[in-house]
């Protein structure tokens, strides 16, 4: 099988599964129990905590470890608006595109009486700086815009908006789940005062995540309980976990610019192969995206019965087609890019890392340049195309 | 598994794809925004459908659903083909995820949009609302915007 959805998850790393069973075997103790097994704990997880701050240029003080990163980012969320409002702001902005724990949470933002805009993205799914600018208000408390995107693979102006923010007083939030340990991040160079990660999206174990949030960023405690993380999330730490995505953090930091240079050259090929499909088109900047992200569209067929052949064919893809997600309507983010819903259905996301191999990526090719042309020969859409009864909308 | 095993064979293997260049009832339903169009051919004989191709645009149950559909109706008179109902072809397929039920009832409609055109060409004379051919399977769900 060629495992071809990392954006999805992640195969621990051997560092990850090892730190896990230390957790396990050694830092059985619960951190905070005075005794030894409990301060052994203890400083296993301060030095979990020490590295992943050092991963983004933070202070151990400032991470605040998560079941994920939906946690993270409700709680980034929840507290910049409910804190805000106390001082009358009742604003928020965010993009169209953002991961549905921020748009979810934005929802419930809304139904609590706040004003949220929705910024748009270009064609080729970025948001633009001076958007944000030209929709900060005086009552703004916060602007979550995230680093890179989950479907398509875009990176936003983190920095720039991050420098907007902190001239305008105003708290900046990114969910950064898809490019920690992908992409170089330095919390203070980029005016970041809150970030949201994700252990399994970088080789790490899943149900563990981390917020980072500048000192001096007032948050409020979703999970309540013990004085767990400083008060701000109580219940036991999940030390193997935790233990666990730092080891992966370190390791793909320690790694980043040869394993990224090695997958965006993979990526690379397998979007020129694939541009070589006819009517096919790639969704997202061509420069500005993660090194592993390829997004297609392909006119005339549909992401679900693309998806299950390519499965049957030894390749594990994901696609943002309505029947993939179980709604009616295809993914907000390509339709927020301006594709239409009949081709928007037809998307496949191919997300590549480090253990894939030049010779998957011509697997792969091969495989979607076969599944494709089967289901367009079954497919009432395509022949219409053909006939000229329908207009092409990808050229 | 998301689908039955039933379903992974119709739609891995499906029945009776392709079109009839002479057919004698054409219907297409569904809606290309909504991510699934059937298209449905019949060759009919002294009242009974001696062939059936489809033609479908959708998900793996859409495709599905549609083979066993072209399999459930072959062979069979018209009348009895207008009596198929989306429960039979999710029953034949050991069952369908609930948000897909959707799309046993678009094949239900395909063939009915088919005998609907059929009738059409030959004069023959229907209950309008028993042969409704529209695309109302998977809009009567939501509303999509223009």
């Amino acid at each position: 099988m060629i495992y071809a959805d990392n954006a999805a998850t992640t195969k621990t790393c051997a560092a990850a599964r090892q730190a896990m069973l230390d957790g396990m075997e050694r830092f059985w103790g619960n951190p905070s129990s005075l005794h030894s097994p409990g301060q052994q704990a203890r400083e296993a997880l301060q030095a979990a905590r020490e590295s992943v701050a050092k991963a983004i240029g933070a202070q151990p003080g400032e991470i605040y470890f998560t079941s994920g990163g939906s946690e993270a980012d409700n709680q980034a969320i929840a507290s910049a608006a409910r804190i805000g409002a106390r001082k009358g702001k009742k604003h928020l902005i965010t993009t169209a595109i953002e991961h549905h724990a921020v748009l979810h949470t934005m929802d419930q933002m809304s139904k609590e009486g706040f004003d949220v805009t929705l910024l748009p993205v270009d064609a080729s799914g970025i948001v633009k700086v001076e958007d944000v600018a030209a929709n900060l208000r005086e009552d703004t408390a916060l602007v979550s815009v995230m680093y890179a995107n989950n479907e398509i693979g875009t990176i936003q102006p983190v920095a720039e908006i991050g420098a907007l923010c902190r001239e305008r007083g105003v708290p900046f939030h990114t969910d950064a789940v898809q490019a920690a340990g992908h992409l170089p991040i330095d919390v203070t160079a980029q005016n970041i005062d809150m970030l949201s990660l994700s252990g399994h999206k970088f080789h790490g174990p899943r149900g563990v995540g981390a917020l980072y949030a500048r000192r001096g960023t007032p948050l409020l405690t979703l999970i309540h309980g013990g004085a767990q993380e400083r008060g701000f999330r109580a219940g036991t730490e999940n030390l193997p976990a935790i233990l666990g995505m730092a080891a992966a953090l370190d390791d793909a930091v320690a790694h980043m610019a040869e394993n990224d240079a090695y997958v965006a050259s993979l990526r690379d090929a397998l979007i020129e192969k694939l541009s070589a499909i006819p009517h096919s088109a790639l969704n997202g900047d061509r420069e500005r995206r993660l090194p592993g992200n390829v997004s297609f569209c392909f006119e005339g067929i549909e992401g679900e019965s693309l998806l299950l052949l390519l499965d049957d064919k030894g390749v594990a893809a994901s696609s943002g087609s309505a029947c993939t997600s179980g709604s009616l309507d295809p993914s907000h983010v390509l339709l927020a890019i301006g594709r239409p819903h009949e081709v928007a259905h037809g998307s496949l996301r191919l997300s590549l890392d480090r253990d894939n191999t030049m010779e998957e990526v011509e697997a792969i090719a091969k495989a979607t340049a076969e599944v494709v042309a089967y289901l367009r020969d079954m497919s009432p859409v395509w022949k219409a195309l053909q006939r000229g009864e329908r207009s092409y909308v990808i050229q | 598994m998301l689908y039955s095993e039933k379903v992974m064979d119709h739609f891995r293997n499906p029945r009776n794809v392709g079109e009839i260049a002479d057919a004698d009832g054409v219907g297409e339903v569904g809606n290309a925004k909504c991510g699934d169009i059937m298209k449905m051919y019949l060759k009919i004989e002294d009242g009974v459908i001696v062939d059936v191709k489809f033609e479908t645009f959708g998900c793996g149950s859409a495709i599905a659903t549609s083979s066993m559909a072209t399999e459930l109706i072959k062979g069979k008179r018209v009348e009895e083909a207008l009596s198929l109902t989306n429960q039979a072809v999710v029953e034949a397929l050991d069952g369908l995820p609930a948000h897909k039920i959707h799309c046993s009832v678009l094949a239900e409609e395909a063939v009915r949009a088919a005998i609907k055109d059929y009738y059409d060409k030959n004069g023959i004379a229907y209950e309008p609302e028993q042969l409704c051919g529209g695309d109302c399977a998977c809009c009567h769900e939501h509303d999509h915007q223009e």
